[in-house]
């Protein structure tokens, strides 16, 4: 059976140029803490795959640190916050948007619970973060503000810049969750002017359970993993070589990708936008129509339910994800669809395809042959 | 979900039903003799079912489901059970039943099974009334949930159902459930939140 793999958000493949570079490096054992010769090999290849990241992010030297992933990333950055509230700062209030990941979510549902004050900026119907919007909810007890780059949902592209500015202007430190943009828009922290961004290594062609957070120099920054000295000090843990190296080389390999790439993603993107509303012409695409992921579609269709409509394309070899409540367990569909006033029964319908790197226009011309058939199934089955 | 990473999510029965689902109302000609509908579209899952009855057993059962694979297979194995079973024992299906049939549902999936049989009972409910008859199954498929006060389940749903409790407050206000040993408070929680989510209100 053909396979297509459309659910490049939840994750990519490790590119073959990865898979080579970390199965060269598999035994490079050492530890990277270590002094002798083991050791040293070890933490150079870490130090070179650093600097590819940083790279990636037009990042200075010494700013960016490995994590485990974007989650443990985004968790730092509160833990940070929290413990500059603990210790008595003057600034208590701490911004995010409606639409985060659950990384930063449900870091701040505990927050609230424990009596820190979180305040939520909402979005427009296209899921944007308005910059007067945050604007209006600034003062000067505001500590931190976090916006996503870019929503892992619809794909939808934050104004960063600019949000970064309006939070700078009241004296709060600005944090960005990247984990979706990186290696789909080209981020530039220096540019952005944040004091913390988030990436993972696993969206963008490198091995899972490795990411990084960029820390500007001079911002305030608290341990989140204690327990031994490695980033200097900042995070403790063996270094994980290899998925290090690994994220190195995918750095190295998106900064390589000339710019035609995105195009011809976002072409492809385009070619299946169209054909799916040629063949169904009441499904509803969600986010914003210009300012988003080149690889990322997210689209209602009326009177089918997101899960069937998962698991009938699954039969066919075609992996997507959905913001139904049925996937999720809960009787609640995606918040991030909710949140830009999407109607509810849509959002039940709803179908996120990511493609990426390897998306082929045959691949999409399968795709679009095998949705129409599938929500005209199940509208015959539905009570309409 | 399943234990077997390579395996489907659901059993081969809920696929088998899912893919190909038996008795779906597709034809706009059918003249069902009793129709229930409950669930929303908003809510995620929404079941319609008709039947027709020849000597008071079900003779054909029709159904549509807007909704996810076990919310559809659901459905449609209820269909099976319960076609040629007497009202009395149609009215008496529970979702235990349908879902045993299917090989068991995913432990979070339990609720999408609880529409079909209450679609069943509403249809059922509409043709004795349409009939002007008697309903004789109600009160003893219902189950007592606060032992102090002699509150049943449906108590509880006709009072939601009706939109006279629309808090748990107001259903406490009518019907003093909890007031005395407290036991059933919880039960009768996810009773009210179920029945608002089956009933949309």
């Amino acid at each position: 059976m053909r396979e297509v793999y459309l659910d490049n958000n939840a994750t990519t493949p490790v590119a073959p140029e990865v898979i080579k570079v970390m199965a060269e490096n598999v035994n490079l054992y050492g530890n990277a803490s270590s002094m002798h010769g083991f050791g040293r090999k070890a933490a150079s290849a870490i130090e070179k795959a650093r600097g590819h990241v940083e790279t990636l992010l037009n990042a200075p030297g010494d700013t960016v640190m490995f994590t485990s992933g974007g989650s443990e990333s985004d968790n730092n950055v509160f833990h940070t916050a929290r413990t500059l509230i603990d210790e008595g700062s003057q600034r208590k209030t701490i911004i995010v948007s409606t639409i985060e990941h659950p990384a930063i979510i449900e870091t701040c549902k505990d927050l609230e619970k424990n009596g820190y004050d979180v305040r939520y900026v909402g979005v427009d119907h296209f899921g944007v973060v308005q910059v007067e919007a945050l604007e209006k909810m600034m003062n000067d007890q505001v500590l931190l503000v976090s916006v996503m780059s870019a929503n892992n949902e619809t794909g939808t592209i934050q104004p960063v810049k600019e949000l970064t500015k309006v939070a700078h202007s009241y004296g709060a430190l600005m944090h960005t969750d990247a984990v979706q943009a990186v290696g789909k828009i080209p981020i530039d922290v220096q540019e952005w002017d944040v004091d913390y961004l988030s990436i993972s290594g696993h969206k963008f062609y490198g091995p899972k359970g490795v990411g990084a957070l960029y820390i500007k120099k001079g911002v305030p920054f608290e341990t989140f993993v204690r327990g031994g000295h490695q980033e200097g000090g900042k995070r403790a843990g063996t270094y994980n070589t290899n998925a290090i190296i690994g994220m190195g080389e995918a750095a190295r390999l998106v900064m390589n990708e000339p710019a035609e790439s995105r195009e011809k993603e976002w072409d492809l993107r385009e070619r299946l936008r169209k054909g799916l509303l040629e063949n169904i012409p009441d499904a509803v695409v969600n986010g914003h129509p210009s300012l988003c992921l080149p690889g990322t579609l997210n689209i209602s269709f009326p009177q089918a339910e997101g899960e069937s409509i998962l698991l009938m394309l699954d039969f066919e070899g075609i992996a997507v994800s959905t913001g139904s409540a049925c996937a999720t367990g809960s009787l609640e569909p995606s918040y991030v669809l909710l949140a830009s006033d999407l109607d509810i029964e849509l959002a039940h319908g709803s179908i996120r395809f990511s493609l990426g790197r390897y998306t082929t226009q045959d691949d999409i011309d399968y795709v679009i042959s095998k949705v129409p058939p599938i929500i005209k199934r199940l509208r015959e089955i539905s009570t309409r | 979900m399943s234990t077997n990473n390579s395996a489907w999510v659901y059993t081969d029965t809920v696929k088998e039903h899912f893919m190909h689902p038996k008795n779906i109302w597709d034809d706009d000609t059918y003249q069902p003799e009793g129709e229930g509908l409950v669930g929303s579209m908003a809510c995620g899952d929404q079941m319609k079912v008709g039947i027709t009855v020849k000597d008071d057993k079900i003779e054909t059962l029709k159904w549509q489901t807007y909704g996810c694979a076990s919310a559809i297979a659901s459905t449609s194995m209820m269909s099976e059970i319960a076609i040629g079973m007497t009202l009395e024992e149609a009215y008496n299906l529970t979702p235990a039943m349908i879902t045993e049939k299917l090989g068991g549902l995913p432990q979070h999936k339990f609720h999408c099974s609880v529409l079909g049989d209450k679609a069943l009972r509403a249809a059922i409910d509409d043709y004795l009334e349409k009939n002007n008859r008697e309903n004789p199954f109600r009160k003893n498929v219902a189950k007592i949930i606060c032992e102090c006060k002699g509150i049943t389940d449906q108590r509880i749903e006709d009072l939601v159902k009706n939109k006279e409790a629309t808090t748990l407050d107001e259903l406490r206000d009518i019907t003093q459930f909890g007031t005395v040993c407290g036991k059933c408070r919880f039960k009768v929680q996810q009773l009210f939140d179920e029945y608002k989510h089956i009933y949309n209100v």
